[in-house]
């Protein structure tokens, strides 16, 4: 236990429930909903953040003494963009499908603002292990919601789980289909993301009633 | 003509920034509590749009896309520097907002004021951004569409912060669930906008089943949306009243 310290296990696990970017923080939702119709992309898209938002925070908090305060923001825009653009060219090299459902979101990374408010508010400050633990902690709380969202949307949306027919074959009539079920073809359209977000903020501050808000 | 009209409706209702890619969430969310400030940023934002997306387009068509650097000499005809493009166009945005944040505080003191704290979160603005990657996804033509497309989209984005925002206002005078106020019921509330403004995906794409029909769901909608605009206007007026009221 000499690697992670208490205080270090709370920074990955607190962005995970009581302090998650997404339904607490309020950041990088731009790019959170638009590609959760199909589990898939929305794996690739969490793998993408984590890898950005944990070598980025090590980056910034690693050069968090040499940037002068008034140009930071131009020089955190470059280094994320570089992050970027190593993720984009991997995935067109190996997943050419799935960077084409991605489209330009990969490249909204770069404004995704969980990555900049994660170096403004920790890796500026902090060292660089306890920046990357911070990293990761954020990018895995922004993926679990991701993950969720997506998860429901394909599974209701289309009955099916990483392309899988997990519910039986529609056209067949076979599996749950047989009895007369159908798919909602409402959770697909986008505007579905922002309810099912909304629900799982509902259910979250259900548990947790410290989290609500006044107003 | 008619291609700058298609575009312009096109990428206010059907491509609407928010409704149909959910780009600018972040300040969406985070700067709809009070109509003033809403119009501040969704102003600031239109302006950014509107000189980044010719910008990039110009960077796009002669620097980054296949074959652009022609204009040098036929040897560099097979450069392709696409890769760039997040890069150069983050570079552009950045450096853009900076510019027009030193020249609005230079020559508007009071309009600095009221943009000042928004100028600086619209580098990070993903609708910023988005309108420039889509603008090359998407394969705009010509500069004139650029402008367009930039100026258009942000009046997308305006119409729907402004939106929120007046719905926020009166709903702090609703019994909400508590676990859903403030956020939750803004992820809710736009949802259902959001469904709403898909309602205008048959406007001008819908020709496939003969003209007569078409024509009449076009009727209809743009009858719903001038009751829609004349409610926004109606909110705006009352909570207008109210905050002179408060102001008294």
């Amino acid at each position: 236990m000499a690697l992670l310290t208490k205080k270090d296990a709370s920074l990955i696990l607190d962005p995970l429930a009581d302090n998650n970017p997404i339904t607490i923080q309020v950041l990088g939702i731009c790019s959170a909903l638009a590609i959760t119709a199909e589990l898939k992309a929305s794996v690739v898209m969490a793998i993408s953040v984590i890898f950005v938002l944990g070598v980025g925070n090590v980056v910034i908090s690693l050069m968090r003494n040499v940037i002068p305060s008034k140009i930071r923001i131009i020089v955190q825009l470059i280094v994320v963009a570089t992050l970027v653009i190593i993720v984009d060219q991997v995935l067109k090299a190996f997943a050419y499908e799935l960077s084409k459902t991605l489209s330009v979101f990969v490249g909204l990374i770069i404004t995704n603002c969980i990555i900049m408010g994660r170096f403004e508010a920790f890796a500026l400050g902090n060292g660089p292990w306890k920046s990357f633990l911070d990293g990761i902690g954020n990018a895995l709380g922004y993926g679990v919601i991701l993950i969720i969202v997506g998860f429901f949307r394909e599974l209701l949306g289309s009955g099916t789980l990483f392309g899988y027919k997990v519910l039986g074959d529609p056209v067949k009539m076979t599996g749950l289909y047989s009895t007369g079920y159908e798919n909602n073809g409402f959770m697909i359209i986008p505007p579905a993301a922002l309810i099912v977000v909304g629900i799982i903020i509902w259910v979250q501050r259900s548990r947790n009633t410290a989290l609500i808000e006044d107003n | 003509m008619l291609e700058h009209i298609e575009l312009f409706f096109k990428s206010i209702f059907i491509d609407n920034m928010v409704f149909a890619v959910f780009l600018g969430m972040c300040s969406y969310l985070a700067v709809s509590k009070k109509v003033a400030t809403a119009v501040g940023l969704g102003a600031a934002v239109i302006f950014v749009l509107a000189v980044t997306v010719p910008l990039n387009w110009l960077l796009d068509q002669y620097l980054l896309r296949d074959g652009a650097l022609v204009w040098l000499g036929p040897e560099y005809a097979d450069y392709n520097l696409s890769f760039l493009s997040f890069i150069l166009f983050i570079a552009t945005i950045a450096t853009m907002v900076q510019l027009v944040e030193i020249v609005v505080e230079k020559f508007s003191p009071s309009l600095y004021n009221s943009l000042g704290i928004f100028l600086p979160l619209i580098a990070v603005n993903c609708a910023i951004l988005g309108g420039s990657l889509f603008m090359q996804s998407r394969e705009i033509a010509t500069l004139g569409l650029a402008v367009n497309y930039g100026i258009s989209s942000g009046i997308g984005w305006f119409l729907a912060i402004l939106a929120i925002a007046a719905i926020r206002e009166k709903i702090r005078y609703s019994n909400v669930p508590p676990p859903l106020r403030g956020l939750g019921i803004t992820f809710i509330i736009t949802g259902l906008m959001g469904i709403g403004f898909q309602s205008f995906g048959g406007m001008l794409t819908g020709g496939d089943d003969g003209a007569a029909p078409v024509e009449e769901t076009t009727a209809q909608k743009t009858e719903k949306e001038e009751k829609e605009i004349k409610e926004e206007i109606d909110e705006k007026e009352i909570s207008y009243n109210d905050a002179v009221k408060e102001y008294k």
